[in-house]
């Protein structure tokens, strides 16, 4: 796939000056609506997850009309809700020497070197105030006997600064920000539009103004107008068709922005997860998390010997290894996800994988049951037991669990400035739809923080300073009505072809290119492999799909069709970007780039920087976006 | 394993529906119920055939999206289970297996098993949160919480609004839902200044949108596949009379 190199992205928009009062310094820049005319304007939001759910929520609050769109039958559903273990805040209650710069230190580090300081130094100073807001919700964290919040640690951090809600955190907060939403509806601020998926962004005069919704009951298309968009749309893992995601997720919404104009940024960076339950057969649709806690106290292993097929119990302690803890001592099994997940694909490469097929680790709790007592753990763990057993129909507290890494988060997203908008004016992108955060690899327990800071914090402010330079003038028609075709055009497209396979097996067989050639470890030879073989897949869909049904109507066939449509370009691009950064960083590993050890190379002097991809017609031009680590200094990350 | 389906089908509200037959052939034991759904839906397609419309999304039992009442009980018959975590290997090879989809008058059909559970959505606008805006909360640790009640209050609030409670009850009612959430805040300390107003408002509008009254039957806690206990509904119940003593 041809490229251009196109002209360096120099300005993010962060004020200069002493990274703690930046943020600061925004907010008193930032230019104020006053509150007569918030009630004129128009926001729309589109998601409903922790970042969705809270920026409409507080938009309502501020005044501002919202309307808020989920292809859910109700905002409370968005996958923000499956998040298991927990959200991290500096707010050092416990006293264990954490601050907001050691959480900024962490994340920065944590994220391998490629997220922006500004940006990560912002969401540590915010976490604290989302914990406060949070709890004013009425959100049940974890408390101790005195009645003060609990804490627990996390993979790739040494301090206590995890607040918890069981293991349900992810539900909790979700449902504290829907709760927030539907006060708004109440209120008459937010115009909740369930069953509604975006299919279109419209750009007037070079601006966002709004987008072209279908209504998913009735297949009606419908316009809606706006005097700026958010996107909060979640990430795109389902590209790789089995992932921990939710089935609904999907790259439909940043992709038809990234068409509009919006460069997307470092869209290889994959995380994979490496605590989930191994795939079973063919027919299985999605892969299910165990939570990171649970390495805390199980033992990850295999047996030393490739190809021995014994029940974990009658191999003998010598004959285990405990690779993790051999490898790295200081971490152990509490290594960040990225090494984890790499440690545990090496050892089943070498045929040391457990349970069918191979592709699995043991994640014993045999020693933990020993010193702690069954019930103690059960009380610590009992539910994700339960719900593993469910799952496989084997019993963890006999025998240890089989996991394997999954596809779990993008770290790539649509590239936004400081105030988290997009290359095109008036289209805001928050949460995990948006790049800036996380860098190549994202720590635990942080994405929730992420989504969260910017929808409830920062959004709400840059949003302002964007609104108050308006107004932006009528919206031309014909922009509208070109969106509207275009959305039309592809339909009819999906349900005129009639051909003789399903968009699930299309997905399916895209899926395994992903996994196998731009998954855990990439080479220039598979990514090369990967872009010969997704254009000539693509350009079978589009001659043999079969979407049964009709567009006037509850379709969900022809909603599959569109996504997976979308997944194909994003697929390509995924590849491309992963070809051209010739280092390791967290997320994304290139054989080719590894020390002596095995370890992820990183190439600070070359790939120091932010990859945007901008949409031309004659192919995608790379703008590059330098990162300076002014306070972190650049070092390789050793968890040894 | 080979199934026999007989599952509900109405191409929309206005439809009347009927219960139609397929064979489910080379059922896994290891497939999700939904995933073995999927399973016939490709065959339908690829038939040229209507698949079956049916709610789901996280598929790990936590988005309360999927629901389906299977052999004539909420979400299937083991206890505490969304139909999402159902798993094939609890049916024996060559049953029959009935799918309908809650039935009750404030959940509309929307096509297949798919309903319409807006309803939850406006009896939680009606007052199921807290008032507090972003950026004006105090210090999180200004105000202590015991931890029995933070336990009480969790359990409560892990109510996933899947709605299997109102589709088990005989009167239809939405009580163990509403009372859930009026449960989880009012046992906390931050839920306590609109504690009984919420618990009126929240209480009339179940009854406006016309879900049934509570009998005690107790087949909502029978059901719920987060273990919801009956004796939120006593809460609520208390609540709801305190209001309209003043």
């Amino acid at each position: 796939m041809k490229y251009t190199e196109g002209t360096e992205i120099r300005d993010t928009k962060a004020p200069a000056g002493p990274i703690e009062e930046r943020w600061e310094k925004r907010k008193f820049s930032a230019k104020l609506v006053n509150p007569a005319n918030k009630r004129k304007l128009q926001v729309i939001v589109v998601g409903t997850g922790l970042a969705g759910g809270s920026a409409a929520a507080t938009l309502g609050e501020l005044g501002y009309n919202v309307k808020s769109f989920c292809y859910q039958d109700s905002p409370r559903r968005a996958h923000s809700i499956a998040a298991q273990g927990g959200i991290n805040a500096a707010k050092n209650y416990r006293g264990d020497g954490d601050s907001i710069y050691r959480l900024f230190y962490d994340t920065v580090k944590g994220g391998d070197f490629r997220a922006r300081e500004s940006n990560v130094y912002r969401l540590a100073q915010v976490s604290v105030n989302i914990i406060d807001q949070a709890v004013a919700q009425g959100v049940p964290f974890a408390r101790e006997y005195g009645g003060l919040l609990d804490t627990r640690s996390f993979g790739g951090a040494q301090v206590s600064r995890t607040f918890y809600a069981r293991g349900q955190t992810g539900q909790q907060l979700l449902l504290g920000a829907y709760q927030a939403l539907e006060r708004q509806v109440a209120a008459g601020t937010v115009e909740m539009f369930t069953r509604h998926e975006m299919l279109e962004l419209i750009v007037s005069d070079g601006r966002a103004r709004g987008i072209i919704v279908r209504d998913m009951v009735t297949g009606e298309i419908e316009r809606h107008m706006a005097d700026a968009v958010v996107l909060a749309t979640g990430g795109y893992g389902n590209v790789f068709y089995l992932s921990t995601n939710a089935k609904g997720c999907n790259t439909t919404a940043i992709w038809r922005a990234h068409e509009k104009g919006a460069y997307f940024a470092n869209p290889c960076y994959t995380q994979i997860h490496p605590t989930c339950i191994p795939v079973s057969g063919e027919y299985q649709s999605k892969l299910t998390l165990m939570s990171e806690s649970l390495r805390n106290d199980g033992r990850v292993w295999v047996p030393v010997a490739a190809g021995d097929t014994r029940a974990p119990g009658d191999i003998p302690d010598d004959e285990r290894d405990y690779y993790l803890e051999r490898i790295y001592p200081a971490f152990g099994n509490l290594v960040p996800r990225d090494i984890a997940s790499r440690a545990a694909k090496n050892v089943c490469d070498e045929g040391r994988g457990v349970g069918p097929g191979g592709l699995g680790v043991y994640l014993d709790f045999r020693d933990a049951i020993n010193r702690l007592g069954r019930d103690a753990v059960e009380k610590k763990y009992g539910n994700l037991f339960e719900m593993y057993e469910r799952i496989t129909g084997e019993d963890p507290y006999t025998q240890p669990m089989r996991i394997y890494p999954a596809v779990h988060y993008t770290m790539g997203g649509l590239w936004v400035d400081y105030d988290l908008q997009s290359t095109i004016p008036g289209l805001f992108v928050i949460g995990e739809a948006n790049f800036s955060d996380h860098g190549a690899n994202r720590l635990g327990a942080s994405a929730l923080m992420q989504g969260l800071a910017d929808g409830y914090f920062v959004l709400p402010t840059t949003i302002g300073d964007y609104l108050a330079n308006g107004p932006y003038g009528e919206v031309d028609e014909e922009a509208v009505a070109e969106a509207e075709i275009k959305v039309r055009t592809k339909i009819d497209k999906l349900l005129s072809i009639n051909g003789t396979r399903t968009p699930d097996s299309f997905h399916r067989e895209l899926g395994k290119i992903m996994w196998d050639y731009c998954g855990m470890e990439r080479t220039e030879e598979s990514l090369r492999k990967a872009l010969e073989l997704i254009p000539s897949l693509r350009e079978e869909f589009w001659r043999n799909v079969k979407v049964s049904g009709s567009a006037e109507e509850l379709n969900q066939v022809l909603e599959k069709a569109g996504r997976v449509a979308d997944f194909f370009d994003l697929a390509e691009l995924m590849c491309l970007d992963a070809l051209v950064r010739t280092e390791s960083c967290g997320g994304h590993f290139r054989a080719e780039s590894q020390d002596a050890d095995g370890e992820a190379l990183r190439d600070d002097e070359n790939f120091a920087h932010v990859s945007a991809w901008e949409h031309t017609p004659d192919g995608p031009v790379l703008h590059k976006e330098p990162l300076e680590y002014e306070y972190v200094k650049m070092s390789q990350r050793s968890y040894k | 394993m080979n199934l026999t389906l007989k599952v509900w089908r109405q191409s929309g509200p206005k439809d009347s529906g009927r219960m139609v037959t397929y064979q489910a052939k080379d059922v896994s034991p290891d497939m999700s119920f939904l995933e073995m759904l999927d399973v016939v839906n490709e065959q339908l397609i690829l038939a040229g055939d209507d698949p079956i419309a049916f709610d789901h999304d996280c598929r790990e039992g936590i988005c309360g999206m999927c629901g389906m009442v299977i052999n004539g009980v909420a979400h299937g018959e083991q206890r505490a289970t969304t139909t999402c975590q159902l798993h094939m290997r609890h049916f024996e090879d060559g049953a029959t297996v009935t799918i309908e989809p809650w039935r009750a008058a404030p959940f509309p059909v929307v096509k297949d098993l798919v309903v319409d559970r807006s309803a939850f959505d406006r009896i939680i606008q009606a007052g199921g949160f807290v008032s507090v805006p972003a950026g004006s909360a105090p210090d999180a640790h200004s105000l202590p919480v015991r931890k029995e009640d933070a336990d009480d209050a969790f359990d409560a609030a892990t109510c996933i609004g899947c709605g299997a409670c109102v589709a088990a009850c005989p009167n239809g009612s939405a009580s163990l839902f509403t009372a859930a959430k009026i449960t989880h805040l009012s046992l906390l300390p931050q839920g306590q200044p609109e504690r009984i107003a919420r618990a009126k408002s929240m209480v009339d509008q179940m009854d406006a949108e016309g879900f049934g009254g509570c009998t005690n039957t107790g087949e909502c806690t029978a059901v719920c596949p987060k273990g919801i206990p009956l004796d939120t509904i006593a809460r609520m119940n208390s609540d709801y009379l305190k209001a309209n003593a003043k």
